[in-house]
């Protein structure tokens, strides 16, 4: 486990770039705290690592801090100029977060008494220590870091324990059932549907049930492709686990560097890398989940099975209302022997979806890649691209990019209003992958694209790390934000985009809101039927009484605004707390009696007291 | 919410309305010709804008849309595909405008002459021309002017272009491609022309909407169109047509747009060209077909004042607003949005309320002049068997009366207060000098004709309708701000008792019977009774409190004006009802209805049995028809040799119109329906 080292902190781009070692070995004794007690080393009212942030320096110029991504150390010198003309967020109003958890803030635990005694008897390791509570409240909506940077603390766990295996994860449930506690598992802590919030009305004692040791690699099957993997590991140490014996899952989610496996299946998460080598749901093989009236789990490790309605679809998107996932049989492959990323420029964002739907037609995702794309006023590469670019020290490439821009929007006659990029990521035998970049860069040319080059592609990458980093930085000077994705069929992409767009910018102007609000859109998957649609949404809630209030506002019109134009409730973050009103619209009531009755079965006690989902 | 959007019931005296401006005083000043050659550069819709009348057809005639119904026809008739995609063409061809800026500066050149010459000046709202500069650049909008005159469509092109907004699409009637090159003409200017039905051609329906959204997606121009289908011939507002409405609604019900902005415009003339025209054909003497020769006659009104035209350009409306909570829009993600589809129930009543509240908004800001009411007492005065006229001074202090009235009832009244009240009415009579006669200080209704030659009884009839109906029409313009209180009038007349139960079931008994004659919005009865009783308390004619309704002392006046101005319109009814009863014969066909009504309605107002000559109105018969079908009173037979055949149930008739006449409780005769 100690050979994991520090690569697996710049997984994202060890491919890409050979990093020089920053860092001293040192670190690696750092790994047990780590593992251990991921918050010592992650912020607790905000994203990611403590030590990487986006800050303005004594000269007023924006930096990334910290040693841990490509970005990290470096200088930003368009950022400040764009959180000025995007958001009219200046230096001067800043908002400031407290800068501690304040220990006597958080309400006392409640104990259920028999229930500690017993589970001390077990040997499970427990704490009822306020920041360790305080650290798995939440998840990472909105309200939620909002309130911790103000430093107000709800209902939280009463206590947490941490299994280490998948016996003790069925003792604890024992003993819950037993002492009729209320259990809410834990993982990542990276959802962003309120799962992970404490129902108010909860009376019993709530335990957290911490997955975060269960992170080992159970046995590897190199003839079936298959692993065996313990539920509580984190993405990105399970990838670098299995790249050590020569394999992968492919399975990215952006939040991969945080998010644990057994959270994916509870949500029915998506990864970027999607398209070749599927979801979650495409990739498990067996999945081991204790219940209060035991465990569930397959017989075989048949790769596919008709058996009637697939048990594992009651597991997977049960977002923590049925148990607890321990162990899951994954599919595994091979390294890819070799990577190139690429961009594309389109000329609008019409064009843009128009080549992908193109693309996804012809079925060309044999081998990876990977699309961004990002209409008007926020073009994630041409704004945030530029503003996120770090000052290089090359003024010849500089110089080539002026060109490249002259090239695009004076010769080609692009408006650079409406650019939009797509970011590639080929995968696969060298041969095959120049084949396939020729045959997409073939259709991308018909809809008016042009090749942008590997470093935009890759700068693309990076984004997609730090860009949940920026938030934070917003929320120091004013700004709240948050995205939220759906899918929607093809014909309907662009519609759903305008519509949703306008709406934001339509209710914010209603709700008072002083400035104009950011308020853009990117296509991240592509499948045969139709695309998943992130959305961004962001505003300067300077001169607002209660901002977060109508942040909320504008997301729930935003969200029905989806829903009126055809798009699903989600499409990976799951439904947890926040989306539950719309539940039985999405499913109808029938489907909503078929969940209720599952988990009337599973949990009559209603132990995974969670309230999501239902 | 969304009803407030559109009109607001309570209190309209809070209406702040706005200013106008004139804009012949500018065409006075200078030159037509620069005018009509000034650099034209209107203001544009923000997304992407097609401007070619050419790639609109090719946007269509590609669409999914048509392709499917294009393949489904194909498939039904056994037709080759090719055939039916050039049947496709041709009727898009036959349809489409031609936008040409040319022909449009023509208009400019001609339109300023002949206004300058009939108008003394047209008034339009200033602040509404903002408000649509504005909302133009953000949705797809949508025109809907009231129709009164021929004279509409081109008088909003004309204004359109004076105030650099761009030229609209105009839905126009097919009746005027008969008018070969002013037909053209229309074309060039923005005009695209529909069939007057096409009820059962799936393919001319595709081609027809397909072409209409692309419009309207395509931000390529305003659409325009008439919401009441047809000119009125009443200057009542006809019964909204939901067919255009229908279709401008569907890309924003698809999602295809954020929003379309649906801008009603009230036109509102002191005199409208067609007055003894549309009289005639009321009383039964066919239109003359529109033909460009029968235009150039009209050469003759050039010659003649008209007074002048207020144009009220609405508060925009928003689909958006107005869907809000009424339309679940996900019922369209469903199935592909390109296969036509029936709308469905609750889209269909959305889409019915959303055009009764529009036409209401018409109604609302539609200017009214003094004219109006003087034509109104006239009328009475006239229906109460008094031919000897009105004192002048009389009739000015009643017109001072019933101006007060109109303005705490909110109207939209253009009496010019500076004015003394004698000079008002003296030139408003002047104005309409055809329709009345000013003699020794008396004013009667024009309706002795010049003894010329011997006219029968039954003509010299028809020849004083021709002038009533044309008063009639004056007076029906400010019918809408009197009718809920006139309803309630005429419900406490009517009603049994002072019970407000019992006046509110006589009211709702009206209102129901009347509600293809008035603009009355389906399900706003207890909204419209409340109205009524607000406005009629607020002007201290009634006292209401929880169980009854009271007439005041000093509301007598009021009361018997608003019980008379309603009375017509009784009467018909009964009639129409008496002569189903009595004299319809076995073979009455919906044909043939009108000639038989208007016969028997001639026999009793000869024989002195009826008062109101305007009750010859084909309107009011055709829409008392209609009550009746609807209550169930007639019914049309279907299929068989009887086919098309009118049925006719005497008992409930005979309810009808024992209760319209008070005979009847409404308690009652509702039973009776049952």
């Amino acid at each position: 486990m100690i050979s994991l080292t520090f690569t697996s902190v710049f997984v994202p781009f060890s491919s890409i770039v050979l990093l020089q070692p920053k860092i001293t070995n040192s670190f690696s004794n750092l790994l047990h705290y780590f593992f251990f007690c991921r918050q010592e080393i992650m912020k607790w009212n905000g994203w990611g690592y403590s030590d990487s942030k986006f800050v303005y320096n004594k000269k007023g110029q924006a930096e990334f801090t910290g040693k841990r991504y490509k970005l990290s150390g470096m200088i930003i010198p368009g950022l400040k100029d764009w959180m000025e003309n995007t958001f009219g967020a200046t230096l001067q109003h800043k908002a400031a977060a407290t800068p501690a958890l304040n220990s006597s803030a958080v309400p006392p635990p409640t104990l259920n008494e028999a229930f500690v005694e017993e589970l001390k008897s077990t040997g499970v390791p427990f704490s009822a220590d306020a920041e360790d509570r305080v650290f798995r409240a939440h998840g990472h909506c909105l309200h939620e870091i909002f309130a911790l940077r103000e430093g107000k603390i709800g209902r939280v766990p009463d206590m947490v324990v941490w299994p280490n295996c998948h016996s003790d994860v069925v003792k604890i449930v024992e003993l819950a059932c037993k002492h009729n506690v209320c259990l809410i598992p834990y993982g990542g802590g990276t959802s962003v549907s309120s799962a992970l919030e404490c129902p108010p009305e909860e009376t019993r004692s709530i335990i957290s049930l911490d997955t975060s040791q269960m992170n080992r690699i159970l046995w590897i099957d190199e003839k079936n492709l298959t692993a065996h993997i313990e539920a509580g590991i984190i993405g990105q140490d399970l990838e670098n686990l299995l790249n050590e014996s020569g394999y992968c899952t492919g399975h990215e989610p952006d939040s991969m560097e945080f998010s644990s496996l057994g959270g994916w299946v509870a949500t029915r998460a998506s990864g970027m890398k999607k398209n070749i080598y599927g979801n979650i749901e495409d990739l498990v093989i067996r999945i081991k989940m204790v219940t209060p009236q035991g465990v569930i789990e397959k017989s075989c490790q048949g790769p596919r099975m008709s058996t009637g309605p697939d048990i594992h679809h009651f597991i997977m998107g049960s977002e923590g209302t049925l148990g607890v996932i321990t162990e899951v049989t994954m599919k595994i492959r091979p390294v890819p022997e070799y990577q190139k990323y690429g961009s594309v420029v389109f000329p609008n964002f019409e064009q843009g979806v128009a080549c992908l739907r193109e693309v996804a037609r012809q079925h060309l995702r044999c081998h990876y890649h990977h699309f961004f794309l990002s209409p008007d006023n926020f073009n994630l590469m041409f704004s945030t691209g530029h503003a996120l670019k770090p000052q290089v020290s090359s003024i010849f490439t500089s110089f080539l990019d002026g060109l490249k821009k002259f090239y695009i929007t004076k010769f080609k006659g692009f408006d650079p209003n409406r650019l939009c990029v797509a970011t590639l990521l080929f995968e696969g035998n060298r041969e095959k992958v120049l084949q396939h970049e020729k045959q997409v860069y073939d259709i991308a040319a018909k809809f008016g694209g042009l090749a942008a080059g590997e470093d935009n592609g890759q700068r693309g990458y990076m984004l997609t790390f730090v860009i949940a980093y920026l938030r934070d930085l917003g929320m120091d000077y004013f700004v709240i934000g948050e995205s939220f994705e759906t899918s929607v069929p093809w014909d309907r992409v662009l519609d759903i985009c305008r519509n949703v767009k306008a709406r934001i910018i339509h209710e914010c102007k209603d709700k008072g809101v002083q400035f104009p609000p950011l308020s853009t859109c990117r296509v991240t998957q592509t499948y045969d039927a139709g695309a998943c649609v992130y959305f961004y949404f962001a505003f300067n809630y300077r001169g607002l009484s209660d901002p977060v209030h109508v942040y909320e506002q504008v997301e729930h019109a935003a969200r029905e605004e989806i829903l009126a134009n055809g798009g699903s409730l989600s499409h990976h973050h799951g439904v947890g707390k926040l989306r539950k009103e719309w539940m039985r619209e999405a499913v109808s009531s029938v489907g909503m009696g078929m969940l209720q009755s599952v988990k009337d079965y599973v949990d009559p006690n209603n132990i995974f007291g969670s309230r999501n989902l239902l | 919410m969304a009803s407030k959007v559109v009109y607001s019931p309570r209190d309209p005296m809070l209406k702040k309305r706005d200013d106008f401006e004139d804009v012949l005083e500018e065409r006075r000043r200078s030159g037509d010709l620069r005018y009509a050659l000034r650099c034209y550069s209107p203001v544009l819709y923000k997304g992407p804008t097609t401007s070619k009348a050419s790639e609109l057809k090719t946007m269509v005639l590609q669409s999914d849309q048509l392709h499917y119904v294009v393949n489904q026809v194909s498939r039904e008739s056994g037709v080759p595909l090719d055939d039916v995609q050039a049947e496709a063409s041709v009727i898009l061809e036959e349809m489409a405008h031609r936008l040409q800026l040319s022909t449009v500066r023509f208009f400019a050149f001609t339109l300023s002459k002949v206004f300058k010459a009939i108008f003394r000046s047209i008034c339009v709202n200033e602040e509404g021309v903002q408000r649509l500069q504005q909302v133009v650049q953000e949705h797809p909008v949508v025109l809907l002017p009231s129709h009164r005159s021929y004279m509409d469509f081109l008088l909003m092109s004309y204004l359109m272009y004076t105030y650099d907004l761009p030229l609209p699409a105009i839905a126009a009637g097919m009746d005027f491609m008969g008018m070969k090159v002013v037909g053209e003409m229309l074309r060039m200017s923005g005009a695209f022309f529909i069939r007057r039905s096409f009820g059962g051609d799936k393919l001319y329906w595709a081609v027809f909407s397909e072409y209409v959204k692309t419009i309207l997606r395509n931000g390529f121009a305003p659409l325009e169109f008439f919401l009441e289908g047809t000119r009125s011939r009443t200057s009542k507002s006809l019964t909204p047509k939901l067919g255009l409405l229908n279709i401008a609604m569907d890309p924003f019900l698809k999602g295809e747009v954020f929003d379309v902005s649906l801008v009603p415009v009230s036109i509102s003339y002191e005199r409208v060209l067609e007055e003894t025209l549309y009289a005639r054909e009321l009383l039964g003497v066919p239109k003359p077909k529109e033909s460009t020769s029968g235009l150039f006659k009209a050469r003759r009104v050039l010659s003649e004042d008209y007074g002048s035209i207020h144009v009220y350009f609405g508060p925009p409306v928003s689909v958006r607003s107005l869907a809000e909570g009424r339309v679940n829009r996900s019922q369209f993600s469903l199935t592909p949005r390109h296969i036509p589809r029936r709308p469905s129930e609750d889209v269909h009543s959305f889409v019915n309320d959303a055009a009764y509240r529009l036409v209401r908004a018409q109604e609302e800001n539609m200017v009214l002049k003094p004219w109006v009411l003087l034509a109104s007492l006239l009328l009475q005065n006239q229906g109460a068997g008094q031919n000897r006229g009105v004192p002048l001074d009389e009739l000015i202090q009643q017109a001072v009366w019933l101006r007060d009235l109109c303005r705490q009832f909110g109207a939209f009244l253009h009496w010019p207060d500076q004015i003394p009240s004698s000079e008002v009415v003296s030139s408003s009579l002047s104005l309409h000098g055809g329709l009345v006669r000013v003699s020794e200080d008396r004013v009667y209704l024009a309706l002795e004709q010049e003894p010329h030659c011997s006219l029968t009884a039954e003509e010299e009839l028809l020849s004083q309708a021709v002038v009533v109906l044309s008063c009639a029409s004056y007076r029906n313009q400010v019918l809408h701000v009197f009718l809920r209180p006139a309803l309630l009038a005429a419900a406490i007349h009517t009603a049994s008792s002072s019970q407000k139960q019992e006046v509110y079931s006589s009211f709702l008994f009206l209102r129901n019977m009347f509600s293809n004659e008035f603009i009355l919005c389906p399900g706003a009865a207890v909204q419209d009774f409340e109205e009524a009783c607000y406005l009629l308390t607020k002007v201290g004619a009634l006292h209401i409190n929880q169980h009854e309704v009271l007439t005041a002392e000093r509301g007598h006046r009021t009361l018997a004006f608003l019980t008379s101005i309603l009375d017509p319109f009784l009467q018909g009814y009964q009639m129409v009802c008496s002569f189903l009863c009595e004299d319809a014969t076995q073979a009455l066909t919906e044909r043939r209805f009108v000639p038989a009504v208007r016969a028997f309605i001639i026999k009793h107002l000869l024989k002195g049995r009826l008062r109101y000559p305007e009750v010859l109105s084909s309107d009011l018969q055709r829409n008392a028809l209609a009550a009746l079908l609807r209550l169930g009173a007639v019914q049309k037979v279907q299929g068989g040799e009887e086919s098309g055949t009118l049925k006719v149930n005497r008992v409930m008739l005979n309810s009808l119109e024992d209760t319209l006449g008070g005979r009847l409780s409404t308690q009652k005769a509702l039973r009776a329906h049952l």
